[in-house]
């Protein structure tokens, strides 16, 4: 599985759309039977999930352990419709599995565990944890002088974690090159738009202040995204943050940019229009 | 009447044992990293570091990230050994040790320095008497508080032949080395027997175990034969020394830490639901007042007079 670098990269963005219909597809399934998660979320971060994982990132997912493999972490764990359909379709486990989401026993709890799943890379759920941890690994990684890259998406409003500034620092100061982290900037959170709860823009420049190299983008353009993530990061000399423009619901009209959708679970009605429109 | 004396008068840093061990393993096993946050003389890490200064990981002040990228090593094939201050390594970063250690189950062990009260005068937001009751509720975390030098460097190599979880609560309280058997072995879980007897029993760890011995010397003399067991493993407990304890008719608890919650809390949890028999927990009411280590101790009755007193009253009420 993987690689850009042996697909042409027409036919790596042909793929990475329709990966991304089919997570934003299978997600909202998995949230309107399990009637619970995060579906807003989900679709906000669709195209940065199948960009990753049909485009750029290397892995087995027969060989889930693999030393050499490419680290994606999930920080917003609680789009996990959208992240366990990703693991899916790149292949970690059954599709059928995703049937399971959220009930009792189930693999596929709301948050993601390693200990369930292949492909998990660490618990997440409280935010602030992913970009922490993904810094452990790029230092891992350094220390080895080894390959791999370590990938970690963040929501927006999650940087208003402390946690996530502390390692800022860390990994700047480390010149994690390989290391990259993605926002996906929806512009709201659970409550309200982030900037009127705790502003984060302008964002870019707290990135460069910390010692990021930033790159911004539209998140739900598949070329855009392939270009700045698969782009190579040896030599850059510091750690990558892509502010990925986004919305949260995109994809479906009634969704769209409405923050009622953070965790907002549809009904029959709004189930079949917005499979209509996901097309 | 006692298995075990101190061998010499001369008194051990904890944390120099912690070192050697440490530095020692890394030479063994390239894998094992140490992970700080500006706590490398605090941890007396000095020499790893000039050892193996591309093996240290010094995150700054940011004990959220120190746990964190512990976790992250841990992923990448490292066995890291993340030390710091107790206080700050577990209530700083308590979100953390929960999510990302002991929740996704990792390798990575926490090294809790300068435990207990043992920064005295500085206060109780210094203080680490809180740790083993926050701890204690990550079931599968590997807690242990040695009691001397031979004792911290058996559990530190215990804790890296371990796969998972493990934290080390270490004190810079220097205390005396434990005569033992030349066939004592350290194992996590199994408690060791000190001092034997029937009448009553200490179960203690940490910089406690030695007090607990010299009490123990005290009730012989009166004819109170008292057992003392060091439970140097609070997680998980030796539940069969605890159970013989409890056939002793009297248990006393004795640790450097609040008497909520910790190893008194663990046993009188066991012991009530199996074999209730008359108990004290020894330790910290809660946040204690101005004072240096050892006045907090004959302060609270942490010295083997007030703990040889504990088991006198505990032994009038067994049944």
């Amino acid at each position: 599985m993987s690689s850009s670098t042996k697909v042409p990269r027409n036919d790596a963005v042909t793929q990475i759309a329709s990966k991304s219909l089919w997570i934003r597809r299978r997600s909202f399934q998995m949230v309107y039977e399990a009637q619970q998660g995060h579906p807003g979320g989900d679709f906000s971060a669709a195209d940065i999930l199948a960009t990753l994982y049909f485009g750029v990132m290397r892995f087995d997912p027969r060989k889930p352990n693999d030393p050499g493999r490419d680290r994606f972490v999930m920080s917003k764990g609680h789009c996990s419709g959208a992240f366990y359909a990703a693991l899916a379709a790149a292949g970690y486990f059954p599709e059928d599995e995703l049937k399971t989401y959220m009930e009792p026993l189930s693999k596929l709890n709301g948050h993601p565990n390693r200990n369930y799943l292949p492909g998990v890379e660490t618990n997440t759920g409280p935010l602030g944890h992913g970009l922490p941890v993904a810094t452990g690994i790029a230092i891992a990684g350094q220390l080895d002088n080894a390959d791999f890259r370590t990938f970690v998406l963040t929501g927006d409003g999650e940087l208003q974690e402390g946690s996530n500034w502390e390692c800022a620092l860390t990994a700047a100061h480390r010149k994690l090159e390989n290391l990259t982290l993605i926002v996906d900037r929806n512009r709201l959170q659970q409550g309200a738009r982030t900037e009127d709860t705790a502003t984060l823009d302008p964002l870019d420049e707290k990135w460069r202040a910390f010692g990021w190299h930033v790159e911004m983008v539209d998140g739900h353009d598949h070329a855009q995204l392939l270009d700045v993530l698969s782009a190579p990061a040896k030599g850059r000399g510091k750690p990558l943050c892509v502010i990925a423009n986004t919305f949260k619901g995109k994809g479906v009209s009634f969704m769209h940019d409405n923050v009622s959708w953070h965790h907002g679970v549809p009904n029959k009605e709004q189930y079949e229009q917005a499979m209509a429109e996901l097309v | 009447m006692s298995a075990v004396e101190q061998t010499t008068d001369e008194l051990f840093d904890c944390r120099e044992s912690f070192a050697q061990t440490i530095e020692a393993l890394a030479a063994e096993d390239p894998r094992i990293v140490t992970v700080v946050s500006d706590s490398v003389g605090s941890s007396k890490l000095g020499g790893f570091r000039t050892k193996f200064p591309d093996r240290m990981v010094n995150v700054g002040i940011a004990e959220q990230t120190l746990v964190a990228v512990g976790a992250g090593l841990a992923n990448g094939g490292k066995v890291p050994f993340v030390s710091a201050a107790s206080c700050f390594i577990t209530g700083r970063a308590m979100e953390q040790v929960k999510a990302d250690i002991a929740y996704s189950n990792v390798n990575v062990k926490l090294i809790g320095q300068s435990s207990g009260v043992a920064y005295g005068e500085l206060g109780p937001t210094h203080h680490s008497i809180e740790d083993l009751a926050w701890l204690r509720l990550f079931n599968n975390m590997k807690l242990i508080v040695p009691a001397d030098p031979w004792q911290t460097s058996e559990a530190i190599r215990a804790a890296a032949a371990h796969d998972g979880p493990v934290f080390v609560r270490i004190s810079r309280m220097k205390v005396p080395a434990l005569e033992r058997s030349a066939d004592a072995r350290f194992e996590i879980g199994s408690a060791e027997t000190l001092v034997e007897g029937d009448d009553a029993t200490i179960i203690a760890n940490g910089t406690m175990v030695h007090r607990a011995v010299a009490a123990a010397r005290l009730l012989a003399d009166e004819g109170i034969a008292t057992r003392v067991v060091n439970m140097a493993t609070v997680n998980p407990l030796d539940e069969a020394a605890i159970a013989a304890a409890a056939d002793t008719g009297a248990i006393v608890t004795l640790e450097e830490h609040s008497v909520r919650g910790g190893l008194g809390g663990a046993v009188a949890e066991l012991v009530a639901t199996t074999n209730p028999v008359p108990m004290r927990i020894l330790g910290f009411p809660g946040f204690v007042p101005t004072g240096s280590a050892e006045f907090l101790f004959d302060h609270f009755g942490l010295n083997p007079a007030g703990i040889a007193d504990a088991v006198r009253q505990t032994v009038a009420r067994k049944r």
